[in-house]
C-alpha cells in the first residue's frame, strides 16, 4: 500500500433477509430495521439497514484490502444517510471504496473509506487505522516499502 | 426536554462477563457475510499468531451495545429511545476479541450536547478481560431527535 493508492472498490448487496439475519446475530432488534409500519411512522422511507451492518460490510472491504482479519487497530465512521433496503429480491447495492492516506511512524497505514448507496454517501468520516500484516519471509518487517537494519538481519 | 448535562462523566456499573464463544463468532462473521479463515477455525487463527479463533472489527458492539441498555434505560436520564439514532460509531483496539476471552465492559457517559434541537449522547465503553487487560474501547454517538424533526 501506498499514500494516495486509490483501494479496489467492493459492493455490496444488502436484503431484508440480511438485516433480519444482523438483527438475531448482533442483538440489535430496532424494529426500523425490520417493520415498514415501524420504520415509516418514524419518517423513514421504508426499512433501513442497521448503520453497525453496514460499518460491519466496510470492515469486510477493509481487512480484505489488507489482507489481514486483524489489521483493524482504530475504526471510526459517521452514519450520515441511511441504506434504504427494499422489500425485494436485489435489496440495496453499497459500493465501499477507499483510498490510503498516510502512514504513522509506529508502521500503521489510515484509509479513508466512502461508503454510496443509491447514489448517496452513507458514511463520513469513515477512517480505519490498519497495522500492516508482516510479509512472508520477512518478519519483522510490517513498514510499507521499508526495510530496517535490524529487521533485515532477522529474515 | 434536552438531556441533564450532569449525566456527563457518569459511569455504570461493569457488565457481567461476556464470554466469547467461537460459534458466536462464526455467526456473526456469516451474518455479515466475512469470509476470513480466522473468524471460523482455529487452525488458521494460529497460523496467523492468534491462540484461538478471533472476531470481525465490529463484533463488540453486541457487548457495548447490551451495556449501552443501562444508559437508554436509565429513568433518570429519560432518554426516548424512540427518537434516536445512531450518529457515529468508533473501536480502538489493543487486540482483537477472540475466542474464550471473558469480557467486562464499563460504559460512560463521555459527552451531551445539544444542537438543532437534537440531543447528542457519546457513550464510552472501555472492555477488557476479567484480568483487566485492555481489548478495545468503544465510541457510540446517538442522536436523540427533537420533537417536530
Amino acid at each position: 500500500m501506498e499514500i494516495g493508492q486509490e483501494l479496489p472498490p467492493v459492493t455490496f448487496r444488502v436484503t431484508r433477509r440480511d438485516l433480519i439475519r444482523y438483527a438475531g446475530a448482533s442483538g440489535d432488534f430496532n424494529p426500523i430495521h425490520w417493520s415498514d409500519r415501524v420504520a415509516t411512522k418514524v419518517g423513514l422511507p421504508s426499512v433501513i439497514a442497521h448503520g453497525m451492518y453496514t460499518m460491519a460490510l466496510v470492515g469486510r472491504a477493509v481487512t480484505g484490502w489488507v489482507g489481514d482479519p486483524a489489521a483493524v487497530v482504530d475504526y471510526s465512521v459517521r452514519f450520515t444517510k441511511p441504506v434504504v433496503v427494499p422489500d425485494d429480491d436485489a435489496g440495496a447495492e453499497v459500493v465501499v471504496s477507499g483510498v490510503v492516506k498516510s502512514s504513522t511512524e509506529d508502521g500503521l497505514v489510515q484509509i479513508n473509506v466512502t461508503a454510496v448507496s443509491a447514489g448517496e454517501k452513507v458514511l463520513g468520516m469513515a477512517r480505519a487505522l490498519v497495522r500492516l500484516p508482516e510479509v512472508p519471509g520477512q518478519r519483522g518487517v510490517v513498514q510499507v516499502g521499508t526495510v530496517s537494519g535490524a529487521a533485515a538481519a532477522d529474515a | 426536554m434536552p438531556l441533564d448535562p450532569s449525566f456527563i462523566g457518569r459511569s455504570y456499573p461493569p457488565t457481567a462477563p461476556y464470554q466469547v464463544g467461537r460459534e458466536k463468532i462464526r455467526e456473526f462473521a456469516d451474518a455479515i457475510g466475512a469470509p476470513e479463515a480466522a473468524y471460523r477455525d482455529v487452525e488458521a487463527a494460529r497460523a496467523l499468531g492468534h491462540p484461538d479463533v478471533i472476531a470481525p472489527p465490529t463484533f463488540p458492539v453486541i457487548i457495548s451495545m447490551a451495556a449501552g441498555d443501562q444508559i437508554t434505560n436509565d429513568p433518570a436520564l429519560g432518554l426516548d429511545y424512540s427518537r434516536v439514532v445512531h450518529g457515529d460509531q468508533r473501536f480502538r483496539y489493543t487486540r482483537p476479541v477472540r475466542a474464550g476471552d471473558q469480557l467486562v465492559c464499563v460504559i460512560a457517559v463521555e459527552e451531551i450536547t445539544q444542537r438543532g434541537g437534537h440531543d447528542f449522547i457519546t457513550t464510552r465503553s472501555e472492555i477488557t478481560t476479567e484480568d483487566g487487560e485492555h481489548v478495545v474501547s468503544v465510541w457510540a454517538k446517538l442522536v436523540v431527535r427533537g420533537e417536530g424533526h
